[in-house]
């Protein structure tokens, strides 16, 4: 789930929860820019308190360099706390959508496969066939390793989002 | 507008009132004119400043706020009025000061589609600012400004920016509008640790060699009383930093003066040879440490900070605590008692002795020969407001402080220009002290046009310019490590300054021999109508010493000028 790379870099998966209010978001790029980060993943929603967002970001990077722009973030007076989740014992879900050119002899094939991989059809036209398929990320790769030998058209891919596991909050 | 509603305009004077402003610096334009407005109908006892330029009325700002601790307030108009206050938007955030800048702004209709004088200074000013706000409705001015001015002075200070679109301002705000604050996610101030202080208080008692190496931030928390409690009841040496200065009087026998690139001697011969370095509020900047990872290296460390995110950004801590300097120190103390520091605190007074702060006396005039004179014949009770380059160090290393917030310098960022506003600013919020300026002649051109502001209000402001004639500090730089190639650094064609200031209104006075310091500066003091302005032609080439070249390690500093040529620094500027 998190690639340690040879150099001691990882990927790492941060959550914060933030003031919905204009600008936030620019702020907290800015923490990551200013510093040679690039965030590689983010999903922004509203919490079930509509003042609040969720932010999930994923981003590659060595630990003490992250472990500061932690800090960065959290003294954002519009960020509430943001904290590495990486090693925690979290959900880690991802959604993407694959759309590939399909010829009508070989929609069996890909359908089976990706009965094998829980993704359905969530799209079909006489050229088309695009799949929606949800889990960790390493079973979306292994998906999409997969479908390689069909034409793939186009994909999406959410991002991860991620929740700690038992009654404790995020 | 029904009875129970306001105008925008005026709903922004009376939340400054309420927090309680004196002055405000600015000048006006197009989108900010419902707030001047609102300045003239209200009555308000608050006073407009009107400056010559937006720097000049952040930095106005920033020396109000240094010399008083209350936040400085500026009020600009938009685009152009809005970037000229980047810089000391910029200046501040640099060295913590608290101000809440007012930018006006298009109507919001307009916003986004290039009106005229519209800036995006919200997105522009994020990474110089502690916060912004972007007001979008009337009736949120009174929350705004009550969370601005809370944000700015709270915790470890910083500038707010507050971008008010015209409609808004021309707007109505209802008296019933709340000011409560909705700040979920700020949190300024921890209780300190206790295991932490046990944990400090553990390893001061097994030091030998410590040293207190105390910041700005205990200025900012109004520590200065309970440093020199803590360093007095266990024996301990203390240097404070640049910015630090008079968090501990420099005259006291425990005092080191300032350690780092031109600090003295013995205070970066002191950080070599400590066992124990102690932060109280310093950011461990990089023109302290000299070579960051040959930083105190067989030293044990302790930081305190209000501010976590300086915990291990520059140096890895074996013990920290968060929280507020005074109140740390204060709960420390509790647990601290003497330590066996007599033949540390000796050694060091050797060091005090064999390498004092120093300057050749014959020859001609120098900077720090004015200096000198000018810290015995205002007995070292002056605000001392500086410019940037070697004046600036030499007025750090010759002024010496020995009270809270008598010390105002751009540190952390270094603005050329900074010191005539700052002065002026000073001297509004401290009326009945001595307030002297000390500029080069560079740096002075860069902002002088405030001279005006000081005479308009009659501020009773030494300003002196240090006129080597030349980018002084770059100049040595150049010699030193670039083998004498003079680029970009002399300033020939330099005005006559006498002339100028009694062009602005002021009294002017040449001071050209070392013979006539005394005389001249004794002038300048008893002079009584407003400012005055002392051009000190100084001698061109000088250097300052001592020196630890950018990038390189405390140890190898340079007491004065080497035979041997130097490689170029690789350190940041
Ligand atoms: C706005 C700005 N521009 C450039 C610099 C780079 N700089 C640092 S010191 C210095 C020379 C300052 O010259 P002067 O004001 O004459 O003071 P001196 O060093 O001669 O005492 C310069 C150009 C700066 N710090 N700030
Ligand atoms: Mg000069």
């Amino acid at each position: 789930m998190n690639q340690m790379m040879a150099n001691g870099t990882q990927t790492h998966t941060l959550s914060a929860l933030v003031a919905n209010k204009p600008g936030v978001l620019a702020r907290i790029a800015q923490v990551f820019a200013r510093r040679g980060f690039n965030i590689d993943s983010l999903v922004v929603s509203p919490t079930r308190d509509g003042n609040f967002s969720r932010m999930t970001m994923t981003a590659l990077g060595d630990p003490s360099g992250l472990d500061q722009i932690i800090k960065q973030v959290n003294k954002l007076v519009d960020v509430i706390h943001c904290s590495d989740l990486t090693d925690q014992n979290i959900v880690v879900k991802e959604l993407m959508l694959i759309k590939m050119r399909i010829e009508a002899e070989l929609r069996t094939e890909v359908l089976q496969v990706a009965e094998h991989f829980g993704a359905r059809s969530v799209d079909l036209t006489d050229e088309s066939l695009t799949m929606m398929i949800t889990g960790n990320s390493d079973k979306l790769d292994a998906y999409v390793e997969l479908c390689k030998k069909y034409n793939i058209i186009e994909l999406v891919r959410t991002g991860k989002v991620v929740m700690a596991r038992g009654p404790k909050e995020t | 507008m029904s009875k129970n509603e306001i105008s925008g305009g005026e709903a922004i004077v009376r939340a400054l009132e309420n927090e309680g402003v004196e002055y405000l610096f600015g000048i006006s334009g197009g989108s900010v004119i419902p707030i001047f407005d609102a300045i003239v109908t209200t009555k308000t006892k608050i006073k407009m400043v009107l400056t010559r330029h937006e720097q000049g009325a952040t930095h106005m700002a920033d020396g109000y706020a240094r010399a008083t601790g209350k936040p400085g307030v500026v009020l600009v108009t938009s685009g152009p009025g809005a970037t000229n206050a980047l810089t000391g938007m910029m200046t501040a955030h640099m060295d913590s000061v608290p101000m809440v800048v007012m930018t006006g702004q298009s109507i919001r209709p307009m916003l986004g589609k290039d009106a005229f004088q519209e800036a995006d200074i919200f997105g522009m000013a994020m990474p110089v600012v502690k916060h912004s706000y972007l007001v979008r409705e009337t009736n949120d001015i009174p929350r705004i400004f009550h969370e601005a001015f809370h944000i700015s002075a709270s915790g470890r200070p910083g500038p707010v920016l507050i971008d008010i679109p015209k409609d808004v301002s021309a707007g109505v705000c209802s008296q019933d509008a709340r000011a409560d604050m909705d700040l979920p996610g700020y949190k300024p101030q921890v209780p300190p640790d206790h295991e932490a202080i046990m944990q400090m208080a553990e390893a001061l008692s097994k030091s030998r060699r410590p040293v207190l190496l105390v910041g700005h931030g205990a200025l900012i928390s109004g520590a200065a009383a309970q440093v020199r409690a803590f360093a007095e009841k266990m024996n301990a040496p203390v240097m404070t930093t640049f910015l630090g200065k008079g968090a501990f009087p420099e005259t006291h026998a425990l005092s080191l003066g300032w350690p780092g690139m031109h600090g003295t001697a013995y205070a970066n011969k002191a950080l070599c040879e400590c066992d124990l370095v102690m932060s109280i509020g310093c950011r461990f900047d990089d023109r302290i440490l000299g070579r960051q990872d040959l930083f105190c290296q067989k030293a044990v460390k302790l930081h305190v900070d209000i501010d976590p995110a300086e915990i291990g950004k520059m140096i890895q801590p074996d013990v920290h605590c968060v929280g507020d300097a005074r109140e740390v120190i204060e709960e420390l103390t509790k647990h601290v008692g003497r330590l066996n520091t007599e033949e540390w605190v000796e050694h060091l007074a050797n060091y005090k002795k064999n390498f004092p702060l120093k300057y050749r006396k014959t020859g001609g005039l120098k900077m720090q020969h004015v200096i000198d004179e000018l810290y015995r014949m205002t007995q070292g009770r002056a605000v001392v407001v500086t410019d940037v380059g070697q004046h600036q160090m030499w007025a750090g290393q010759f002024y010496r402080t020995d009270y809270p917030d008598n010390w105002i310098s751009s540190g952390g960022a270094g603005t050329m220009g900074f010191g005539v506003p700052a002065a002026v600013g000073a001297q509004f919020g401290r009326p009945n002290d001595l307030v002297v300026c000390i500029s080069g002649d560079g740096g002075f051109q860069m902002m002088n046009q405030e001279l005006t502001t000081a005479v308009i209000h009659k501020l009773p402001i030494k300003f002196f310019v240090m006129n080597n004639h030349y980018l002084g500090m770059v100049r040595q730089w150049q010699e030193l490590f670039y083998e004498d190639r003079k680029s970009g650094v002399d300033l020939e064609g330099n005005p006559d300054f006498v002339k100028m200031a009694e062009a602005y209104g002021m009294k002017g006075f040449n001071l050209k021999r070392p013979g006539d310091v005394k005389r001249i500066l004794k002038k300048a003091l008893d002079y009584n109508e407003g400012p005055c302005l002392v051009n000190a032609e100084v001698e061109k080439t000088d250097n300052v010493f001592p020196m630890v070249p950018a990038g390189k390690p405390l140890e190898d500093m340079l007491i004065a000028r080497p035979r041997h040529k130097l490689d170029k620094p690789t350190g940041s500027t």
